[in-house]
């Protein structure tokens, strides 16, 4: 099995951010693991402006936002694999892929960063009545066939929510020949970026329905239409305020989901309201050593948060390699050692252990265990529980192993 | 003297613009919490610009289209005409971020860059 | 064209089970289906449930195909290999009212010959099931209840089929049918098929066909049935199959796990004129989700992934008519099937094959395959299996569908296996691809790709469902 420092799962903003700066606060073993065929995540189908006014003070479109954080892990030297799926972590921070080169491995990390993002909506979580005919897109499938594949799904559209992937869709199919007849939305109140009403709407006169939701679908094979409805204060449709629009394609943006299935796989704890993991201030879950940032933890409206927030992940995922303890056991004969743990980072040049012996030994050895290996082996003629006994371990000793965990000091026989 | 009222589109604090216009002449700007505020509404109200980005088709690329945008705003009235003339672009890879795709769009001055890197197949 | 000695119309359960079973024989059979893809009517909406047979009337031949398609049903779950639990059931009984109307269903179970059925207290169900709604007042225990993946079951039955040398004709539509000196002319959209024997599993059609031969008339109603489906987060919710006491329509609206792992509520009971009225309504999923809710507490309703409806074949005798109708001779009636007929489809196909054989003397095969091996799954394999398998061939290792975790593999085989998948719904069906919690948000432009690379041709010609439904339809900018 391999061995990393910290294994940052997904390679969007948040996985890019946060490998830079555990980078950069002294992390050497780190690796992304990204399930797509190239690092950047959703920005790279994002390819509107208006990303890194705060990070980069300039405006930038979702390819060019990926790119910064990509060359700059580029320089940084971090490893990546792409089309690599993650299927299972354990709680110990044993995490299982798959890819096509390699097949199904497992690579044990020290600390884990989650940054997997999240997923759209379906049609379904909104339980929309009617046919289930071809046409029916969440926005996001959309931009992915617009803008990465070059296919157009259709020509009449009707966009239901106006989270912001819904806003930018309506302005990329109309200027992709697509006429878009009508945003609705669910809410009193748009769910998106007033900017985005502006410059996606109002600027190409696509009207924004508020309080209206689709109350049917009609088309049996490909969508010929569909019923919006005003709704009342508890979002249920208001008779007689039916409408019907032909259409042949209906985009949905209703709503982003943190995509835990991963973390709650490995016993991470979950906020309800937000889906995302429950975090402390270092952006560690309940379970130490794994962290949590970007859309994954919870859905952000810009970007540079969401850089900002996996920066604080990386750094405190870097502290916590640095910092952990490696925990020292009292093996065969030993009853007990002074200290208990030992970090690393902390630790002066030499460290002295104390401990005693359970029972009188001659012509024994005193013997201490990196992991599995022993790598003192030190013969004493007489050890007895009246006297203490004492090793001595340096920093560069425990440096030097790369994943080191438990030391166990025992006595051994001749 | 009359108000309009306008959304500034500069970032995502979507500040609300009162323009005091007399004429064609904007008096006043208010509502706005920075100097881009006001540049917007004065720019708005007289001569509306807009980055415009969209995508091109590449040849014998890692990937079918690349991003493109306009590397500074144009008039908002030409929009459609910049994505228009876009219908039979085709670049061959490898394309670099910054290499200009279309010169002087749409007659605006203005040209259209790639926005992401494509290699080579 | 050929002359057949059996056509069965519609590659829905019924008719596959029919081929599945007659390919048993020295015989010359096809299937004529009106969509691209076979289970594409009243087989694809279904709850999957496989009912002990305490519901029909004692000597009806529902009761009787019932119990025989439960008993038949786990072997051949085995010999098609497709998933099948005997996860149990239970008929919830909320009030002491209503306690006689249970111990009459129980009586009826021990009179069908159901094994095992019991009668729960309170304190028992709650113990069986602790999601079950608080003011429970009793329960009948149906341990030999279970479910299957109606997909998958319609497919395999078909696929074997195939395999033993049925034909299978899709996008044939049936326009009329002519009796002539040997049998009948069945003619279709796409041309006449000449036979001895008809079977009709039509479904919500069956009427029609039927009344096209026979003097004595029946009507089939479409009874459209609307359903939720949750996450698999919400899977085990329940274990059992919880039904509410039967009332008039049916056996109201059930709770229940699927073969695969996701909580199933459903299904309305709704009679419509259109029979392809698959449509849901509000109406009907707010039925769906408050009267599931009676029984079972806590649903979690934001984990509804999907919603849909299917057609019930509703016959006005409420009953199954498997029979070579009196006044046309060779002309064999598999109609008004609805529940419990996937549950029964194993007994159905049994019935329709019996009657073919002892009619026209019908010999077995020697070489009938009676097994069939499902798409291979990847994780089903051990860890060195499954590395293997990917390094002998990669696709493998790329996985399409993140909620199913579903491969690049997978979808291949599903389109390149023998009636295999030519649309998203057919991979789907066939492999799960798409039916996870993003509902294909993710997947679907990938299998789009995978989809024309190997039917060789334009992604702008790859379809949900066949026909006209296109998934894109252009390219940027086309129109200008």
């Amino acid at each position: 099995m391999e061995n990393y420092d910290i294994v940052i799962i997904g390679g969007g903003p948040a996985g890019l951010a946060a490998a830079v700066s555990a980078r950069e606060n002294g992390v050497e073993r780190i690796v992304i693991l990204e399930r797509d065929r190239e690092l950047g995540g959703i920005l790279n189908q994002c390819i509107h402006n208006g990303f890194g006014l705060h990070t980069f003070k300039e405006e930038l479109t979702g390819p060019e936002y990926a790119a910064r954080f990509i060359s700059q892990a580029a320089d940084l030297g971090i490893e990546y694999r792409l089309n690599t799926m993650v299927t299972d972590i354990s709680p110990k921070k044993t995490v299982t892929a798959v890819n096509c080169e390699e097949g199904l491995f497992e690579i044990q990390a020290k600390a884990v960063i989650l940054a997997m993002g999240c997923r759209e909506r379906p049609r379904g979580a909104l339980n929309i009545p009617g046919y289930r005919p071809a046409g029916i897109f969440s926005a996001g499938t959309a931009q992915r066939l617009v803008n990465i594949e070059g296919y157009l799904p259709g020509r009449e559209v009707v966009i239901l929510g106006s989270g912001d992937i819904g806003l930018i869709m309506a302005r990329r199919m109309t200027l992709e020949g697509a006429k878009v007849k009508v945003v609705a939305e669910l809410m009193p109140y748009s769910g998106g970026l007033k900017r985005n009403i502006v410059q996606c709407l109002d600027d190409y006169g696509i009207p924004l329905k508020l309080s209206h939701t689709v109350v049917d679908i009609k088309g049996k094979e490909r969508l010929e239409g569909v019923t919006l409805a005003e709704v009342d204060e508890k979002g249920k449709p208001i008779p007689g305020t039916q409408e019907f629009y032909s259409c042949d394609t209906l985009l949905l943006s209703v709503g982003l989901i943190p995509e835990n299935e991963l973390s709650i796989g490995m016993g991470v704890e979950l906020n309800p309201v937000t889906s995302g993991p429950r975090v402390n201030e270092s952006l560690e879950t309940n379970i130490e050593g794994v962290f949590a940032c970007g859309n994954v933890l919870h859905v952000h409206d810009l970007v540079d948060f969401v850089s900002e927030e996996a920066k604080t992940a990386g750094k405190n995922a870097a502290r916590y390699v640095q910092e952990r303890s490696i925990i020292l056991i009292p093996g065969e004969g030993v009853r007990y050692t002074v200290p208990e743990k030992i970090c690393v980072k902390r630790m002066e040049e030499r460290l002295t252990v104390r401990f005693r012996v359970g029972k009188v030994y001659k012509n024994c050895y005193v013997s201490v265990y990196f992991g599995k290996e022993r790598v003192i082996h030190r013969k004493k003629a007489v050890a007895a529980p009246g006297e203490m006994e004492e090793i001595a371990l340096t920093k560069e000793q425990l440096m030097s192993g790369p994943n080191l965990e438990t030391i166990t000091i025992k006595i051994e026989e001749a | 003297m009359e108000e309009k009222n306008l959304i500034c589109i500069n970032c995502p604090l979507g500040c609300m613009l009162t323009a005091a216009v007399e004429g064609e002449a904007v008096v006043s700007v208010t509502g706005n919490t920075c100097k881009r505020g006001e540049d917007y509404a004065r720019k708005e109200m007289t001569n509306p610009t807009r980055i415009v980005t969209s995508t091109v088709r590449v040849s014998e690329g890692y990937e079918k289209m690349v991003p493109v945008k306009t590397r500074e705003d144009i008039p908002k009235g030409k929009v459609l005409e910049c994505v228009r003339a876009l219908k039979d672009v085709e670049v061959k890879a490898p394309v670099h971020m910054g290499d200009v795709i279309a010169e002087n769009i749409a007659g605006t001055g203005v040209d259209l860059i790639a926005a992401k890197e494509v290699r080579k197949i | 064209m050929d002359k057949y000695d059996v056509v069965i119309i519609g590659a829905g359960v019924s008719g596959s089970a029919a081929a599945r079973e007659l390919s048993r024989y020295e015989i010359k059979a096809c299937v004529l289906e009106k969509e691209e893809d076979v289970c594409c009517g009243t087989s694809k909406a279904n709850s999957g449930i496989v009912h002990a047979g305490y519901d029909a009337p004692t000597g009806s031949l529902k009761a009787q195909m019932n119990l025989r398609g439960n008993e038949l049903m786990e072997p051949l779950a085995k010999e098609l290999d497709i998933p099948f639990i005997r996860n149990g059931s239970l008929v919830i009984c909320r009030s002491r009212e209503d306690l006689p109307r249970l111990e009459a269903l129980y009586e009826r179970g021990v009179s069908n010959g159901v094994k095992g059925l019991r009668i729960l207290s309170r304190e028992e169900v709650l113990e069986k099931e602790r999601n079950i709604s608080e003011d429970v007042y009793a329960a009948l225990y149906a341990p030999t209840g279970g479910i299957v993946c109606p997909f998958e079951l319609n497919i395999a039955l078909a696929e074997n089929a195939n395999v033993n040398g049925v034909e299978f004709y899709f996008r044939t539509e049936v326009k009329d049918i002519e009796r002539y000196e040997e049998g009948y002319r069945v003619i279709t959209n796409q041309g006449v098929f000449e036979t001895k024997y008809v079977v009709n599993a039509a479904g919500v059609y069956a009427d029609q066909f039927h009344n096209m031969v026979s003097a004595q008339k029946i009507s089939i109603t479409a009874r459209r049935g609307d359903y939720c489906l949750l996450d698999k987060s919400a899977g085990a919710h329940v274990k059992n199959t919880i039904f509410t006491l039967p009332g008039k329509f049916g056996k109201g609206i059930l709770v229940a796990p699927t073969a695969h792992g996701n909580l199933i509520l459903g299904p309305t009971a709704i009679d419509i004129q259109d029979k392809e009225g698959t449509n849901t309504t509000g109406e009907g999923l707010e039925q769906v989700m408050k009267n599931a809710g009676m029984n079972v507490k806590d649903l979690p309703m934001r984990q509804i992934i999907t919603s849909f409806a299917g057609l019930r074949a509703h016959e006005d005798g409420d009953e199954f008519i498997i029979e070579e109708i009196f006044d046309a001779p060779g002309f064999i009636d598999c109609a008004g099937i609805e529940s419990p007929g996937l549950t029964s489809c194993p007994a159905i196909g049994e019935r329709i094959a019996g009657i073919i054989k002892e009619k026209m003397g019908l010999r077995e095969k020697e070489d009938f395959i009676s097994e069939r091996k499902g798409i291979l799954k990847p994780e089903t394999l051990s860890r060195e299996e499954r590395a293997a398998l990917i390094r002998e061939n990669p696709a493998y290792g790329n996985i399409i569908c993140r909620c199913e975790m579903i491969t690049e593999g997978e979808i291949v085989e599903a389109i390149r296996r023998p009636l295999g998948a030519k649309s998203l719904d057919g991979v789907k069906r066939r492999t799960r691809a798409g039916m996870g919690r993003c509902q294909a948000g993710f997947c679907s432009p990938r299998t789009m790709e995978i989809l024309a690379r190997e039917q060789k041709t334009d992604i702008r010609k790859v379809t949900k469902s066949g026909g006209a439904s296109y998934l894109v339809v252009g390219t940027n900018k086309d129109i200008f």
